[in-house]
Parts: structure tokens; C-alpha cells; sequence
């Protein structure tokens, strides 16, 4: 494969990575280093270079939508945002001393943990109210099931802290959005609403990238050849995914991304137990 | 009325996140436009890792590399622009949490800003 025929393989494959990973909520991320892994045979620390970048150019470039649409809650997002630099940074240096073989095996299991997030059920059970919550002001608004706003206040703020340095430290290690363990910390440690949820990990997301971005440029991961069709794709990708997602019939989409996903993992522990990445 | 405020503040920086991925996009594109008019048939190679050329990890290398315009530095150079997209929505939120007059967020905003900015300037 030459130069011209490579790009453009990236950015089709880049194009459909984040048109999958928008409409399943996933992020591009997760299925982008595991087709460069194994289907281009790209060594992972590229992969996981290009991929961060992706990951930054996608949260960007739906923020206002995210915006408009939701009830991301800033201040939450700014508190956690501490969190989860620090981690990625962490994580970021984990990369640059973690062999390839080990890299990949993480990966594989980061993989199966989030479809088995995207599996569970979300209630919205409001937390009514929390002194520290208070103090912190991350009390919000948002609809509820009868339409009239509802007040919401945080619970677990420590918890949901420290799981958020672990989604900074995934996500430096393994130049992915770790979304789903954003949604996590904020869904289900500590109590905020699913759509706030969402929405306020979009917004994170880049910024935990751009955390560890400057030391993969510094480290060499980002291979401008590689990092370019794979920022133009996922972007695409991801934008044609955001204006799907009103038309498109998301919960057997899921499931079958899901199942792709699924093997994709396995062949990623598979390969990096045997040492073929 | 302040959450109708935070959310035009938001909105606003929403608008102005997009159009600097417009613009690294762009620049990333023009890059790999005259990469492959100079190497499109060149065999690339990223089975092994063996990291990218010095000249395109430092940033006062690189920078003045894109306006003497090699391909590969225009390239980084738009990733670069990327990078700042959300160091630049972060340090949007320092400004209105002040005019807020919220101290503690404008403390934890800096502190959000203050590790970005090292991690990106001075990172080894």
C-alpha cells in the first residue's frame, strides 16, 4: 500500500469509526485503535496518537450542539476537569513506559467493560440534596419525566472525583475519551442525571485529551501522515452520526456495534498476550 | 437568570470551539494535500514504533517549519491549532466565571488551565 491508497483506507475506516462511534455513544476512539491495530497493522503507540487527536477534534466540534440540546453543568465539568488532566497526564506517561504487548491487553479489556456499561440501566433517581454539593454550587436543573424542571444536587463528590482521575489515566494511556467511565463516575457514583451525564462528559473529554496531547506530540505519537485522514474521518464520521441520531434506530445499532466491539477486544488481548501487535 | 446566562456563555464558546476545528481542519487538509502530491507513492510504514522526526516535536521547530511549508510541519501545525481548541474553551470559562464574580470557580478553572498549559509547554 502506498502513501495515497494508505490515506485514504484511513479515512474511510476513520469516517466510519466515528459514524459508529456517534450514533452508539461510544466514541470513535474505541473502535479506531483496534482497526489500525489490527486491520492496518499500525503499532499501537501511532494508533493511540491519532486517535487522541480524533478524540479532541470530535468533543470540539459538537460542543455547541451538545450545548443547545443538553443541560451540561459546567461547574461540575470544571471540578472534575482537575481530576481528570491530572490523570491523563498520569496516563500519558503510564504510555510512553507501558510495552506495546500491555498497552493492548488494557485496551481489550477497557473495550469489554464499555459495552458492558453501555448495557446497564440508567435511573434517574434525584439526589435531593447534599451540604457539599452546596458548597461546591453543582446543584442544577433539568427536565424531568413530566417535562417541568427538576432540581438535582450530587452525591458521592470524592468518589465520583477519584474515578474520574482513573478515566483521565485510561484515557492518557490509551488516547481514548473514556466517556463511558465519565458517565460512570457521574451517573452512577455520583447520582447527577443521565443527559447531564452525557452531556457534561462531552465537554470533558477534550479537555482530558488535551491534557495528554502535548507530550504525545513530544513523544513522537502523533505521525502526521496517520493523524491526518484519522482527525478528518472521525470528525466527518462523527458529525454525519450527530444528525443520524434523531432518524436512526439506536438500541439494534448498539447491539450490533456492540458485538463488533466485543471481538475486536478479544483479538486485542489475544494478540497482545502472544505479542502479534 | 445566571443559568440562562451560562448557557449563552456556553453556546457562544460552542460557536467558537467549532470554528477552530474548522480552522485546524483546514490547515490539517491543506497539509496532507501537498504530502501526498510530493509522496504519494511512497511506502509508509508504522509496523514499528520508532517515533516521528525531532524537527516535528518541538513546537519552535515545527512552527516555523509549516510557514517555510513542509507538509508534514502543516500538519502538526493544524493538530496543534486542535490542541488549543479546548485550552481555549477552558480559559473562555476563567473570564466568565470572573465576571460572575464566582472566586471559587475562577480558582478551579485556573487550576484546569495552569495543568493544560504545563502539560502542554513543558511536558518531557
Amino acid at each position: 500500500m502506498n502513501q495515497l491508497e494508505f490515506s485514504l483506507f484511513t479515512l474511510g475506516g476513520s469516517l466510519l469509526a466515528g459514524l459508529l462511534g456517534s450514533l452508539t455513544g461510544l466514541g470513535g476512539g474505541v473502535v479506531l485503535v483496534p482497526m489500525l491495530v489490527l486491520l492496518f497493522g499500525v503499532d499501537i503507540h501511532y494508533a493511540i496518537g491519532a486517535s487522541l487527536i480524533s478524540v479532541i477534534a470530535t468533543s470540539s466540534g459538537s460542543a455547541a450542539a451538545y450545548v443547545r440540546e443538553g443541560y451540561s453543568n459546567i461547574r461540575i465539568g470544571m471540578f472534575l476537569e482537575v481530576a481528570t488532566t491530572l490523570g491523563a497526564i498520569g496516563g500519558a506517561w503510564l504510555a510512553t513506559r507501558t510495552p506495546t504487548r500491555g498497552i493492548a491487553i488494557v485496551f481489550g479489556f477497557v473495550l469489554l467493560y464499555s459495552v458492558y456499561l453501555s448495557f446497564q440501566r440508567h435511573d434517574d433517581e434525584v439526589v435531593a440534596h447534599n451540604p457539599w454539593s452546596d458548597r461546591l454550587k453543582m446543584n442544577g436543573t433539568f427536565p424531568g419525566p413530566d417535562g417541568n424542571l427538576q432540581q438535582y444536587s450530587v452525591k458521592h463528590i470524592s468518589g465520583g472525583f477519584g474515578t474520574m482521575v482513573g478515566a483521565g489515566v485510561l484515557s492518557g494511556l490509551l488516547g481514548i475519551g473514556s466517556g463511558a467511565v465519565k458517565v460512570l463516575a457521574m451517573d452512577h457514583i455520583m447520582r447527577i442525571p443521565f443527559k447531564v451525564s452525557t452531556t457534561t462528559s462531552n465537554f470533558m473529554i477534550g479537555v482530558t485529551a488535551a491534557a495528554s496531547a502535548g507530550i504525545y506530540l513530544r513523544r513522537g505519537y502523533i505521525d502526521p501522515a496517520l493523524a491526518a485522514p484519522v482527525m478528518i474521518g472521525v470528525l466527518i464520521g462523527s458529525l454525519i452520526g450527530a444528525r443520524l441520531l434523531v432518524k436512526s434506530n439506536v438500541k439494534s445499532l448498539r447491539l450490533v456495534f456492540s458485538v463488533v466491539i466485543f471481538f475486536l477486544a478479544i483479538e486485542m488481548i489475544y494478540n497482545g498476550w502472544v505479542g502479534k501487535v | 437568570m445566571r443559568r440562562l446566562n451560562d448557557k449563552q456563555v456556553e453556546i457562544l464558546i460552542g460557536h467558537v470551539l467549532r470554528a477552530g476545528v474548522l480552522v485546524s481542519c483546514f490547515v490539517t487538509v491543506i497539509g496532507l494535500g501537498l504530502l501526498l502530491i510530493d509522496h504519494a507513492t511512497a511506502i509508509p510504514n508504522y509496523h514499528v514504533f520508532h517515533s516521528v522526526s525531532g524537527r516535528l516535536r518541538s513546537l519552535h521547530q515545527l512552527v516555523p517549519d509549516a510557514f517555510l511549508g513542509h507538509p508534514t510541519a502543516i500538519i502538526q501545525l493544524g493538530v496543534l491549532l486542535l490542541i488549543a481548541t479546548p485550552v481555549a474553551r477552558v480559559a473562555f470559562l476563567v473570564g466568565s466565571f470572573a465576571l460572575e464574580r464566582d472566586r471559587m470557580y475562577v480558582a478551579v478553572s485556573g487550576l484546569v488551565l495552569v495543568i493544560l498549559l504545563v502539560s502542554i509547554l513543558f511536558a518531557v
